[in-house]
């Protein structure tokens, strides 16, 4: 599946306002879009489109089951449908609804796990989902992406809209940079490398990438270790043939992501390699297995060492083995 | 169908449940006897589903949020041509679609269900897309009485008020018995009747084994314009089988040779007695 760019003015937002213009895009010539919430318009930056669309937004109030089962519902009936509740409680709380009447029942239904990770910063641990990849990971019949920046995410929203298959989305609230210039193509299941380097590659996902960039020009500045920074905003189905890429030049590997280190990108990663037969030198930046530290989520990412300086120390001493 | 043709019909359900449960060693026995008079009603009487034309999006919905009492399901979706009935010979064995709860690998099947307190909200998905497409459809979902306690059923009968849904019926099989017990010692629900309408629901209460009450009950619907409607049907679990019904232990019983040939003969008679 493959996208070519169509309004690439959306630039320097957060990824939650370009999932809302991309949408009232969408639905204004697309009467099945339809956005569900659960009192979470406004944390998902919908206020314009429900103003605009008020037949095409469905609230069931605080009630993320319910979001998710009338979200079946609809897309059951032929809606293109969009559920839309911060990720902590998405995929937690309504984990049954969405591994039977979305996955399992093979309803369509596009899950928005919004202000996801650790966006939420001091709110705390009920408000973060570190959980939401590992859990999803184990469902069958479930896309997971996590678009890095706005063109991500615009391309994302629209390959999810006319997708006959369900999807989980997962966005934060920081305000993006686009990752690179040139960008011209999205595909699902398809890595997008936005940095080309010799030394090493640095795989991340959704806004992890921006740091993971910074940081891959700091090496070159400090160490002069050159690193390919692969977005790899398609969390499953992983992009094996890009591993495989990857793992051939035999290179070392550090995956960074905003989850807990079990289960999510860096373990999906080291699962495919090991069993392929490479051997590369290999390291998981992620949210250790602990009370996640208070902070906002810039502080959160430099404590763990997702941040440009973190994440350039662990690749320097990855490379000097 | 008259009413005595509706009760012959369920006599030969009732004979088809016990022999696949019987055969497939498995199956929910005492709650696939109770609600087969409403599954009887709903497909031979209110459903505008045509097996030939499953896809029509015009059609009717019959969502089953009791998906343990599947076999109830199966045997009535066969008897409509859905699929044939030679196909439930494989009833739970290696790699049929013929599991032990809903799945839409089986054709007539509109929801994978089974784990409890899905139906409501499905419905309520349904209802909404009806209601914005300007269709005439109707839902229907069968809930137990023991899976009333989920949450996510007050979830979704609260949006079905607010978006007064009535396109939706929901049927609850009130057979009084749940796997551990009595549901009022489970974890008592009643008076459910109040408690749905003061979640702004119009309820009806029948007896949930007499075909003219769950007739005159489903041509009423809904029972208030603007409205959700609820059916609480009244029933006795293993119905039809003297020695299951109101008996704790068929919840999930499967019968043995000699008991499956005692209530084939039962029902023999009962099928006598409306020639």
């Amino acid at each position: 599946m493959e996208a070519t760019i169509e309004n690439i003015a959306l630039k320097h937002q957060a990824n939650l306002e370009v999932f809302s213009q991309t949408l009232q895009t969408l639905a204004e010539h697309d009467r099945d879009i339809i956005v569900v919430t659960s009192d979470s318009r406004g944390s998902g930056k919908l206020v314009p489109f429900g103003q605009k669309f008020p037949d095409q937004i469905v609230e069931v109030g605080i009630a993320e089951q319910n979001l998710v089962g009338v979200s079946a519902g609809l897309a059951s009936a032929g809606k293109k449908v969009f559920a839309v509740s911060p990720a902590c409680f998405l995929t937690a709380r309504a984990l049954e609804q969405i591994k039977n009447d979305v996955a399992y029942s093979d309803n369509p239904v596009k899950l928005i796990g919004i202000s996801a990770g650790v966006s939420y910063g001091a709110l705390g641990s009920t408000h973060h989902s570190l959980h939401d990849f590992a859990v999803l990971r184990t469902i069958n019949n479930l896309l997971i992406v996590a678009p890095a920046d706005n063109f991500e995410t615009e391309q994302a929203i629209r390959l999810a809209a006319e997708a006959d298959f369900p999807v989980y989305l997962r966005f934060g609230k920081k305000v993006m940079e686009l990752l690179s210039e040139d960008e011209k193509t999205f595909e699902f299941g398809k890595g997008r490398i936005v940095r080309e380097g010799a030394d090493l590659t640095i795989i991340a996902t959704g806004e992890t990438v921006a740091p993971a960039l910074q940081a891959a020009e700091k090496l070159e500045k400090e160490s002069g270790l050159s690193a390919t920074v692969v977005s790899m905003h398609t969390i499953k189905p992983l992009d094996y043939n890009l591993l495989d890429e990857i793992a051939l030049s035999g290179k070392p590997i550090l995956t960074v992501e905003e989850h807990s280190i079990y289960g999510g990108l860096g373990e999906a990663c080291a699962s495919y390699l090991l069993q392929a037969g490479h051997r590369n030198a290999f390291k998981i930046i992620a949210i250790p297995d602990e009370y996640t530290v208070t902070g906002s989520q810039q502080e959160i990412f430099t404590h763990y060492g997702i941040s440009e300086a973190g994440i350039a120390a662990t690749a320097h001493k990855l490379c000097q083995g | 169908m008259s009413e005595k043709e509706l009760a012959r019909k369920s006599v030969e359900y009732r004979r088809k449940i016990l022999k696949y449960i019987y055969q497939a060693k498995a199956g929910h026995t005492g709650g696939s006897l109770s609600c087969i008079d409403i599954l009887n009603v709903l497909y031979n009487h209110v459903l505008n589903v045509d097996s030939a034309d499953f896809s029509s999006p015009d059609r009717d919905r019959y969502i089953q949020s009791k998906g343990h009492t599947v076999e109830a399901l199966y045997v009535v979706l066969a008897s409509k041509g859905f699929f044939p009935e030679s196909d439930l010979e494989t009833l739970c064995t290696y790699q049929s679609h013929y599991i032990g709860h809903p799945t839409r690998k089986v054709r007539g099947v509109e929801q994978n269900t089974g784990a409890l307190g899905h139906g409501l909200s499905l419905s309520v998905g349904t209802a909404i897309a009806g209601k914005l497409d300007k269709k005439d459809y109707r839902v229907f979902t069968l809930l137990g009485d023991g899976e009333l306690p989920e949450g996510s059923n007050w979830e979704a009968a609260l949006s079905a008020a607010h978006y007064k849904l009535d396109n939706l019926c929901a049927i609850i099989d009130k057979n009084s018995l749940q796997i551990s017990g009595a549901t009022s010692d489970v974890c008592n629900t009643d008076p459910v009747d109040a408690k749905f309408e003061a979640f702004g629901w119009a309820v009806r209460h029948v007896d949930g084994h007499d075909f003219e009450q769950l007739k005159a009950a489903f041509d009423a619907i809904p029972f208030e314009k603007g409205k959700p409607s609820l059916v609480i049907a009244h029933t006795i679990k293993g119905k039809g089988v003297s020695y299951m019904e109101s008996q704790l232990k068929w919840h999930h019983g499967v019968p043995s040779e000699e008991q499956y040939s005692d209530a084939l003969q039962e029902l023999g008679v009962a099928e006598e007695s409306l020639a």
